[in-house]
């Protein structure tokens, strides 16, 4: 069969084309100015956007590194350092193949740095000469005072420029270090960074623990790391980093490498082990740390609800806040005495039961006309389902049923059994219920898409004539994956109502929706474990549509960050954080195969004519 | 489904096709795609179908597969009338089909596209997945070996390793294969091929005429099939049907209608037949 | 013998054979029967507000004055004029990408937001006051470069890197980006209602002809004519006609040797002036914008967008009216007469039960959509 080989147009395995002609080198130094120069102006308009939104203000009560350093003027260094960084990734991708990176990056991460600082320069000088106060309304002397660290005007604009071209250039370095070293300065940096944010948790927890004597150390009395401990963290986990470096990795590989008993021996271990974590915790955490696992918790079954329906079946439902607010309001009437209509009063896991059926219903009535419109029109509709649920909730008509804007107040705890009751006021039995409602999410959801209709669903999200064509009722399967999804955000909703004790049509937002589908999409949609980090990472540090976070301060921006990382990630990583294989694969699958091809792994070896080397999506 | 019958009593002793269409119709917005065609497929046949680009004969395939709206005519199955049933239930009648421009479900494995294929035959659904009962296992357990069993028909090409890569990393020729695979596993009574063996080198079109064969003896499927190919018809054909915008033009074995300067003019012209 | 019997059966019985049509039908049914019923309750109502059919429907009813249901019909024409131009920036992008930008209410709250500042700006100055007419064109045109230049940086930075992939991403991205938009508002302006500088009388007071206010004639006024001008732009210059081409093929209109990316730029400046055009004329007519401003207009003229046929020009001023007029009447000819209370807070709920129903009815819209090929297969 090699009598026919592959046509000699395109790459041949192996990567060399004797006969191409390589693009010319650069000489050294020579720059893109012109790249330089609109990335630095793109990053010198984030840094005055950033100034003007307030956020360097309003955060610079909160300490990182005492007395060094505020999230205030962290979020200031982001960009430059960002776009130093950056510029030399550019510089290193378009070059020779051969290119090795010198002075190139950290002169280009310099220029690129000090004119994003420079725009912070700029804004310093402007907000001493006019008042634009009137439409902007962080216009203020206090942003002048922080930019100037309580100086002159000119030394704002000075040490911006410093700061800039400084962290532009630590940009550029970073892309000089080896791998090894680039880890471990990344490491220390996100050691420092995390024990900053993490330091109400682990405050509560050493507490706790009795492990006080250990926290005062490290943080100082008015928050923040203090500066010698900050640098004692960074040293031992950039040792760490070096010293296990692969470790890790390595330690995966052996249990993916594992095979049928053992294998499962492992998980099955790794799963206890997490659950006697999580189970164990609580127990020395505080009322904040519990209530902040909660909220967690909640988003993250609403999370595996949508995850279902948008990751597993590719529906995309932007309505999905009315299968909870289904679920809130529905347990709401069934178990509180104050119900303006009905009040059956029922004990809450009997009232579960009927709110299960409510939510499948609902999703049956919401599904079956929006299930065979094309996926861009469903989001629309599903979106709109979802205001009309909330208006509905909110409108006099039904207020009889469900009081208006005055919601259902009043509603008991979740009695269990009667073993115990759970009630907001005890946000660790909460959290509990919530832990178990999860494990049982995960289990259907990971067992559904596993099964005959996992794969179904699969085939649906890959193209639908063709599964139609195979036998499958499209139509059917989706409504299923539907119902699903809207039985598991009722359970969210229902201990949500028993949780706060009161629903208000306030709490069933359309931003709530989008909140789910952002943090679903940063853990990596279709995939269990992404979507749970996904939403601890999120809901956890930045909150919730109205729940805080470990980072308070960021209680006003925090929807703000969640547009710009919903663009970010589609821009950059739409797979997610923890991508499932087969959505990357969806993606990424040109270049997969082009990689696969580069390799040699290319199946040809039934000397496959032109196509087989051609890697179209199919 | 009473017309149908009647249909069949009044012919009595002949035997009932398996497939039939009877003056079908469709069109497109004025241009008559087919245009009263009567075509049948019988048990245990293998039926080519054959004209020139545009004759309908893809139409043909969508209108008996439910995909394209048919605008007059009745298409019978067994006995039955397919008209006003939804794709998938055609398929789960017992007719499958491959796509012209190979059409897998690019990101699932080989073994995934066959098993997902037997949706239709298996039963088991959500409350078994979640309580993992024994039926549940039991059938995972054949819907796999079946899987298993239906691509060892083509060799070695899409077992061993390569039943656990995604379909978009096989070949041009192993996806047309995995195709076949798709179809087989809905486990049909009729096979519609549509260009099976376009875009191939002589070497695979004749591996893959030899297993057209096959599926009928071995397996027991009738097949209609599309092809450009002329060997591969010769090959291949109990019968040829020859359309030509939307009408039949000739049928029978296949040196009758190669001959027929009907079927010469379509191909080549006016000018040719007369020569 | 065989033929005579086989009647020429059209797939189009075939509907309503599983459960899922059946429940459509259903719902279809049930939603006619409402509205007729609702219709009829308000036919009654209106003749005599004691006969029993209309006793029957809503006790409490009390009918309305031909004044109060022309005054309906006009603030349902003028809102729907709005969605109108802001739908017309759906069309054209779908009609030219095929994704729904979601983000395009949120150019329109952009453009109300430099409304409010530039007259706000000139009512400080004094011009406000003494050339009315002079600063509305002036804000206007401030307004338009402003959202074409947002709807411009949003393609170049959110969509293009975008095209080629999957049909949601876009949208999914453009759903960040309404996000993006509406909290750097609320971060950068801050999250109070803002109010626009007093207008002048004859905007405020109703006029004799047809007693309509001021500000609603100028409203349908400012609306028509920027539609004649579009449509003079779309089908009569080159820039015009390269935009239908690439929204015909883009790959062919490519081949021919149309610059697509510019093209596309154009759509979306184009569709961004609409949206700010609409900014100012819903900041004259309610004197008062927040952040959330573009978010329920927004989707309102998306589904004026889809009633009209989305692609369709005409067809989205169209979807608008209706959409606009329904929201408005229909609530209080339809809801009220059958005993809903408070009807006035459902109109949104109303709009949005418009756009399901139609797509349930009929999902093309009502002048059928305009797709690129790829898509109408």
């Amino acid at each position: 069969m090699t009598a026919t080989l592959p046509p000699t147009t395109g790459p041949q395995p192996g990567g060399t084309q004797p006969e191409a002609p390589l693009a010319a080198p650069r000489p050294a130094l020579a720059h893109d100015w012109r790249r330089i120069a609109r990335m630095g102006s793109i990053a010198a308009f984030g840094q005055v956007f950033i100034a003007l939104s307030n956020m360097p203000v309003r955060l610079d009560e909160r300490l990182i590194v005492k007395p060094v350093l505020s999230l205030g003027y962290l979020v200031l260094l982001i960009l430059p350092f960002a776009a130093g960084y950056r510029q030399g990734h550019q510089i290193k991708r378009e070059g020779v193949p051969t290119y090795a990176p010198g002075l190139n990056e950290v002169v280009g991460g310099l220029s690129c740095g000090a004119l994003a600082g420079g725009g912070l320069s700029l804004l310093a000088v402007l907000l001493t000469h006019f008042d634009l106060r009137e439409p902007l309304v962080n216009w203020s002397p206090i942003l002048l005072d922080l930019l100037a660290f309580g100086n002159a005007t000119w030394f704002a604009a000075v040490i911006w420029l410093v700061i800039g071209g400084g962290m532009g250039a630590a940009g550029g370095v970073l892309r000089l270090l080896g791998p090894r070293i680039r880890r471990a300065v990344v490491t220390m940096a996100l050691a420092v960074a995390g024990a900053a944010v993490l330091e109400s948790l682990v405050v509560d927890l050493a507490e706790g623990l009795g492990l006080e004597t250990l926290t005062d150390r490290l943080y100082a009395r008015r928050g923040g790391v203090n500066w010698s401990s900050a640098l004692g963290l960074a040293v031992v986990s950039g040792l760490l980093a070096v010293v296990g470096r692969g470790r890790f990795r390595q330690a995966r590989t052996r249990v993916t490498e594992l095979e049928g008993a053992k294998r499962t021996q492992a998980n099955v271990g790794l799963i206890l082990l997490t659950a006697a974590v999580l189970i164990v915790l609580p127990l020395f955490a505080g009322k904040l740390t519990n209530e902040l696992l909660a909220n967690v918790g909640l988003f993250v079954l609403l999370a595996l609800g949508l995850n279902v329906v948008v990751g597993l079946a590719g529906i995309l439902d932007l309505g999905y806040v009315a299968f909870f607010a289904v679920g809130s309001y529905s347990a709401a009437v069934l178990t509180a005495a104050t119900s303006p209509k009905i009040a059956p009063e029922m004990p809450w896991l009997a009232a579960l039961i009927v709110v299960v059926i409510i939510a499948g219903l609902v999703g049956l009535f919401i599904g079956a006309p929006v299930i065979r419109m094309r996926g861009d029109y469903l989001a629309i509709v599903t979106l709109g389902f979802g205001e009309i649920i909330r208006l509905l909730f909110l409108s006099d008509w039904l207020s009889g049923w469900f009081g208006g804007s005055q919601g259902i107040t009043n509603i008991p705890a979740a009695g269990i059994f009667g073993l115990t009751d759970v009630a907001g006021t005890d946000p660790r039995r909460v959290f509990y219920l919530v832990l178990a409602f999860c494990a049982l999410a995960i289990y259907v959801s990971w067992r559904l898409e596993h099964s005959r209709l996992g794969r179904a669903w699969m085939a649906v999200r890959e193209d639908e004539t063709v599964a139609e064509a195979m036998g499958i009722n499209t139509v059917n399967v989706k409504l299923l994956a539907f119902v699903v999804g809207a039985v598991l955000g009722s359970f969210s909703g229902a201990i949500f109502a028993a949780k706060v004790g009161s629903v208000f049509p306030t709490s069933f937002l359309i931003l709530v929706s989008i909140v789910i589908l952002v943090v679903v999409i940063f853990g990596g949609m279709g995939n269990i474990i992404g979507v749970i980090a996904g939403s601890a990472v999120l809901i956890g540090v930045l909150g919730g549509p109205k729940q805080p976070g470990l980072l308070v301060e960021f209680s006003e921006f925090k929807l703000l960050i969640y547009g710009a990382l919903l663009i970010w990630m589609m821009l950059a990583r739409p797979e997610g954080l923890i991508p499932s294989v087969r959505r990357t694969r969806e993606l990424r699958q040109q270049e997969m195969a082009q990689d696969a091809w580069l390799r040699g792994e290319v199946d040809d070896d039934d000397g496959g004519n032109g196509p087989a080397g051609s890697p179209s999506a199919v | 489904m009473t017309d149908t019958q009647a249909a069949a009593a009044a012919v009595p002793g002949a035997v009932q096709p398996l497939l039939e269409t009877r003056g079908l119709s469709v069109d497109f917005g004025g241009l008559h795609a087919l245009d009263q065609l009567s075509f049948e497929v019988r048990e245990g046949e293998i039926v080519s179908v054959i004209g020139p680009n545009g004759a309908g004969k893809t139409t043909l395939f969508n209108a008996i597969t439910a995909t394209v709206e048919v605008s007059d005519g009745d298409i019978v199955f067994e006995g039955q009338s397919l008209l006003g049933l939804d794709p998938n239930r055609v398929t789960s009648r017992g007719i499958a089909r491959t796509f012209q421009n190979v059409r897998l479900f690019a990101n699932m494995s080989v073994l995934e596209n066959v098993m997902v294929s037997q949706h239709c035959r298996t039963k088991q659904h959500a409350f078994g997945a979640l309580l993992y009962t024994r039926a549940f296992r039991r059938e995972e357990a054949e819907i796999r070996q079946r899987a298993e069993e239906i691509l060892r028909f083509f060799g070695t090409r899409l077992i061993g390793y390569r039943v656990d890569q995604p379909a978009f990393t096989l070949s041009y020729a192993n996806r047309r294969r995995l195709e076949i695979a798709r179809a087989m596993a809905t486990q049909p009574k009729l096979i519609l091929l549509d260009e099976p063996v376009a875009g191939m080198n002589p070497v695979e079109s004749a591996e893959l005429t030899g297993l057209i064969g096959r599926l009928r003896d071995e397996w027991g499927f009738a097949i209609a099939v599309i092809e450009h190919d002329m060997g591969v018809v010769r090959e291949v054909s109990d019968r040829v049907v020859v359309l030509d915008h939307g009408v039949k033009i000739a049928e029978g074995d296949y040196a009758d209608v190669a001959n027929d300067p009907q079927v010469i003019e379509a191909y080549l012209g006016k000018g040719a037949g007369e020569r | 013998m065989a033929r005579a019997e086989v009647r020429p059966v059209r797939r189009r019985a075939r509907k309503s054979r599983t459960g899922v049509d059946w429940f459509l039908t259903i719902m279809r049914v049930a939603a006619i029967t409402v509205i007729g019923l609702g219709l009829l309750a308000f036919i009654a109502q209106e003749i005599n507000t004691d006969n029993p059919f209309a006793q029957w429907a809503n006790p409490d009813a009390t009918g309305l004055t031909g004044a109060q249901f022309q005054g309906l019909i006009i603030s349902g024409v003028t809102q729907g004029a709005m969605y109108g131009l802001i739908a017309l920036g759906y069309s054209m992008v779908y009609g030219v990408l095929g994704f729904i930008n979601f983000a395009h209410g949120e150019v329109f709250m952009v453009g109300a937001m430099t409304g409010m500042i530039t007259s706000n700006k000139l009512a400080d100055a004094g011009l406000w006051e003494s050339n009315f007419v002079g600063s509305l064109v002036f804000i206007m045109v401030v307004s338009i470069l402003v959202c074409s230049l947002t709807a411009v940086i949003m393609e170049r930075v959110a969509y293009r890197p975008l095209r080629g992939s999957p049909r949601l991403i876009p949208l999914i991205t453009s759903i960040g980006v309404s996000f993006f938009l509406q909290n750097a508002s609320v971060v950068l302006l801050g999250p109070a209602a803002k109010a626009y500088p007093d207008v002048p009388d004859w905007i405020r007071t109703k006029h004799t002809f047809l007693d309509i206010e001021g500000a609603k004639i100028l409203v349908i006024l400012v609306a028509a004519v920027s539609m004649i001008c579009l449509w003079y732009f779309v089908e009569r210059t080159k820039s015009g006609k390269a935009m239908r081409a690439v929204a015909e093929d883009a790959e062919i209109a490519a081949l021919m040797g149309i610059d697509v990316n510019r093209t596309i730029v154009k759509v979306f400046a184009l569709g961004g002036a609409m949206a700010g055009l609409a900014g100012i004329l819903w900041g004259i007519l309610f004197r008062s914008v927040i952040h959330t401003t573009g978010f329920l207009p927004g989707i309102k003229a998306f589904s004026a967008a889809v009633v009209g046929g989305i692609g369709h020009l005409g067809g989205a001023m169209a979807g608008g009216l209706s959409i606009g007029v329904a929201e408005s009447v229909g609530p209080l000819v339809i809801l009220e007469p059958l005993g809903v209370s408070g009807v006035s807070q459902l109109r949104d709920a109303v709009a949005f039960a418009v756009l399901i129903g139609v797509l349930l009815l009929r999902p093309a819209g009502l002048f059928g959509e305009r797709l690129q090929a790829e898509d109408r297969t």
